[in-house]
């Protein structure tokens, strides 16, 4: 008897994820399809506009990483017009980068990574939220996070006009030179930001790597893929995030091969499939051979595991003391285990941290020669970035009057797309048996997706910017058996879906206890969170209202005061 | 006192209007006073649970994100009945935003370029997402790509506005604020200052009183200079046919308004008021002179209608007739 299980969101299709499983005739996954729904049309709409507008309008694929998209687009329009920021130019772009890395990092260690790492992965599943992470590291820490990613915004917003959208980018530099007033605001939010990377990395070994449990855990084969790594570097093989060149290495950790970003289609290709709106980008020198690891298969990961994979270490202290206790614990390089990614942007975090201080501190950064005025005639750019999610290109052609005629943007989770829909099929195979779904089927699948920490609004453009998920189980005559559900909107979700108590998650149904709300603003929230409810699934045939008979929990009273 | 109750909810975004919300720090002690009611990203939200609200019942909906799918269209009809305010929150909603640039093109043009003409794309079928496709295991479906975009307005009826890309912290604490003491302007009020953008810029002050500009340039044809009028400079700065609200925050960072704050009211078509502000300001004589120099500035759409192209008169790209009659050939 042949079932189906169906991750959907049943009741919003259009602009979600979903998991197809088909189920053979013995129980057991014949394969799981990641499917992606939708599809903006950046390339296409972005023709007939004009060239500096790039970093601009692209910045719109996402509101979570406009910065990255946004730098990608000004370093093609360096290419475009054929200019190399002045000194300054360049520091203040990754001054500003590396502000956006560290609190686009730091939001992750707190939120998403540190449920399933700080309070470890094998703590009891009501306590792997955000509460927990409080409990084990303290409140100070959910004021903290957000003080420092409000400093860090700030400086942003100050240099580069707004954070969400910033307007700076321009060919050959930026829009602004830095004042030593900024400058000071700067040395200021680095010096926070390096101070919160140690506490993060210090709560990290003590809870974490103080847990037996743990590294047994995190290499486990549900969570392993063999695959190609690629990653920017500097010229000593050092991770670097605004410049490089890329750098790949094989599943035996061997360099593959390394090109500049002007070599992109040499070497980077997309696969179609008629099933989803995302593309599956693979190694053009190795091919495509299918949803297939190893090393005959050409498909690779980015992002911050990848990173560390493709790198001979960190160029700053704290950062590669870091990288060398990750490597001795986890290694021999390169680490194939998927939720080794919370670990590598915990050290990304640091590294992201002290380069700011080092810009801050360059005394050049405040020259006022910021621009390079470009002369050529522009043709064709390209631009690289490393996004907080891995690998960004931008590649424009335009006329003579600098109108793009055409774009291709291959956004940081669309390299990662192919490994993700690996790691969904195995995480399916490993817990789907005699045709049935185990309960923590979608929490562990949904941490094989955390690690990667997605974005489909990003890969596809797609909208809306966010990713739901439900598992429905099905049996053959269509019936349902089981459902779990959980929104994931970008990285702006909570981790502690389908795991909540009302005794942790206050938040949560109070008569089930599982299903969460979540809120705009919850993470800031979180201490004065919503009455009781409770969900339509305990209260068939009832509608799930807030209730306004009780009062806030004592925890959630306590936080308060 | 009851706390008004409030709904979110999201349509075609890219995530930043949400995201100004939960950055939104000052705002906690504001949205302390209203009672969240619904939000799309809620787990077990249901289509019956907001079906199943009086209708009215809510004081307000947020919705941001222009309106492309049935889906979303669905939900925006929903809350509007169940709401006594509908608010579009940001560019999107209330213009049709950047991703409405769409409308300059086809669906199929637009699935073409990703799928088939992307240099680094290798299908040599020419395979595109289709509707359903068969897997060696069975049959998976995908919702239609749509390309028309839509503005929430041009949905459903629409109480209020908050404008900007996104909007700015303050003018959503000072909606917020109005809500919960029941001080909201007469509907269909924008709510954001009445005002062109200049009058908060801090380069105000160097703006000529009669403003002439010889010749238009892009932003790196030349140094901009951090005091100035931008306008002033030669820079198609679109401040004086913009709201205010923002504090002039991209003149803040040294380039151009944008015009993501939308028309001061009583515009009806914001590309057009734009364009006419900026010609205003030429400085040529005769047709053919003005001519020249309107031709000067690249990608008038994109220039003037870059957030609002799906509120427009013209809404979309009417079809090349050539591309229709083929069209009409070939089915």
């Amino acid at each position: 008897m042949s079932r189906e299980i169906i991750i959907d969101p049943m009741t919003r299709l259009e602009g979600h994820g979903r998991i197809h499983i088909f189920l053979g005739a013995d129980g057991g996954v014949d394969r799981a399809y990641l499917q992606i729904p939708e599809l903006r049309g950046f390339e296409k709409f972005v023709q007939g506009r004009r060239a500096e507008d790039m970093p601009q309008i692209t910045s719109r694929i996402c509101g979570v990483c406009p910065m990255a998209h946004h730098m990608a687009a000004a370093k093609a329009l360096d290419d475009l017009y054929q200019v190399d920021p002045p000194p300054a130019g360049r520091k203040i772009r990754e001054l500003l980068y590396s502000a956006f890395m560290a609190e686009d990092h730091a939001l992750h260690f707190f939120f998403l990574g540190g449920p399933d790492f700080i309070v470890g992965p094998d703590a009891p599943r009501q306590k792997r939220n955000i509460l927990g992470v409080v409990d084990a590291v303290g409140l100070e820490i959910g004021k903290e996070v957000i003080g420092v990613r409000k400093q860090l915004r700030d400086l942003v917003a100050a240099v580069a006009g707004k954070a969400i959208h910033p307007v700076f980018g321009l060919p050959g530099g930026v829009s602004r030179s830095l004042s030593s007033e900024l400058r000071q605001q700067a040395a200021a939010a680095a010096a926070r930001a390096i101070e919160f990377s140690q506490f993060a990395l210090g709560a990290f070994r003590k809870t974490v790597l103080g847990n037996p449990g743990y590294v047994e855990f995190v290499t486990s084969e549900a969570y392993t893929h063999r695959t190609y790594y690629m990653g920017l570097v500097d010229e000593a093989n050092k991770v670097t995030f605004y410049d490089g060149t890329l750098r790949v290495v094989g599943p035996d950790g061997k360099e593959l091969l390394t090109f500049t970003g002007k070599d992109y289609l040499d070497h980077v290709a997309e696969h179609v499939e008629p099933w989803t709106y995302m593309k599956f980008c693979f190694l053009k020198d190795i091919g495509w051979h299918g949803f297939a690891d190893g090393a005959a298969s050409g498909v690779y990961s980015v992002a911050p595991l990848a990173r560390l994979n493709v790198a001979d270490g960190m160029t700053t202290p704290r950062a590669q003391e870091a990288y060398e206790e990750f490597v001795t614990t986890l290694g021999p390089k390169p680490v194939h285990y998927t939720l080794a990614n919370h670990w590598a942007r915990i050290i990304e975090l640091v590294y992201a941290a002290e380069r700011m201080a080092e810009l801050a501190a360059d005394p050049e950064i405040i020259d006022p020669q910021v621009r390079t005025l470009p002369s050529a005639v522009p043709r064709e750019g390209i631009g690289v970035v490393e996004a907080p999610r891995g690998t960004l290109f931008h590649h424009y052609g335009t006329d003579g009057r600098g109108l793009v005629t055409a774009a291709n943007l291959i956004v940081a989770t669309q390299n990662n797309a192919a490994r993700i829909a690996l790691s969904v099929d195995k995480a399916a195979r490993a817990l789907i048996r005699n045709g049935r779904a185990d309960e923590g089927l979608l929490n562990q699948v949904e941490m094989s997706f955390r690690a990667y920490d997605p974005c489909f609004g990003c890969s596809t453009h797609s909208l809306p910017g966010h990713m739901a998920l439900i598992v429905q189980v099905r049996d053959a005559g269509g019936t349902l058996v089981q459902e779990i559900r959980r929104d994931l909107p970008c990285e702006r979700s909570s981790s502690a879906w389908a795991t909540n108590t009302r005794e942790t998650m206050p938040w949560a149904c109070s008569r089930c206890g599982r299903c969460a709300v979540t809120w705009p603003g919850m993470r800031t929230w979180w201490r004065a969170p919503p009455r009781a409810w409770h969900c339509s699934r305990s209260s068939p045939g009832m509608t799930a209202r807030w209730s306004s008979t009780r009062s806030a929990p004592a925890a959630v009273r306590r936080a308060r005061s | 006192m009851t706390k008004p109750k409030v709904a979110f909810y999201w349509c075609a975004s890219c995530g930043g209007c949400e995201d100004v919300v939960d950055l939104g720090e000052d705002l906690l002690a504001v949205v302390d006073l209203v009672e969240v009611a619904f939000w799309p990203v809620a787990l077990d939200f249901k289509r019956a649970d907001v079906e199943a609200l009086d209708d009215g019942e809510l004081a307000a909906a947020f919705v941001n994100g222009a309106v492309r799918t049935s889906e979303q269209e669905e939900m925006a009809r929903l809350l509007r009945r169940k709401s006594a305010a509908v608010i579009a929150f940001g560019s999107c909603a209330m213009l049709g935003g950047i991703p409405g640039l769409a409308n300059l093109y086809e669906s199929r043009d637009i699935l073409d370029a990703v799928y088939r003409q992307a240099p680094s794309v290798q299908n040599d079928d020419g395979t595109l997402p289709a509707e359903e496709s068969h897997v060696a295991e069975g049959d998976l479906t995908l919702p239609a790509f749509s390309a028309s975009v839509r503005t929430l307005e041009q949905v459903i009826d629409v109480d209020y506005y908050l404008p900007g890309c996104p909007p700015p912290t303050g003018l959503i604490g000072s909606a917020v604020t109005a809500l919960v003491e029941g001080k909201l302007p007469e509907k269909g009020a924008v709510l954001a200052p009445d005002v062109a953008l200049c009058s908060e810029c801090p380069r105000a002050a160097t703006k000529p009183d009669k403003l002439l500009v010889q010749a238009f340039r892009r932003p790196q044809q030349g140094l901009i200079d951090p005091d100035l009028c931008l306008l002033a400079q030669g820079l198609v700065c679109l401040g004086p046919a913009t709201r205010a609200g923002c504090a002039a925050a991209c003149p803040g960072g040294n380039m151009p308004c944008t015009g993501c704050m939308g028309p001061t009211s009583n515009v009806v078509d914001y590309g057009a008021k734009a364009l006419s502000a900026v010609a205003s300001v030429l400085d040529a004589d005769g047709e053919d002179e003005i001519a020249a120099r309107v031709a000067e500035i690249a990608d008038p759409v994109g220039t003037f209608y870059r957030y609002s192209l799906p509120a427009s008169l013209l809404h979309r790209r009417v079809r090349p007739a050539a591309r229709h009659d083929e069209e009409e050939v070939t089915t």
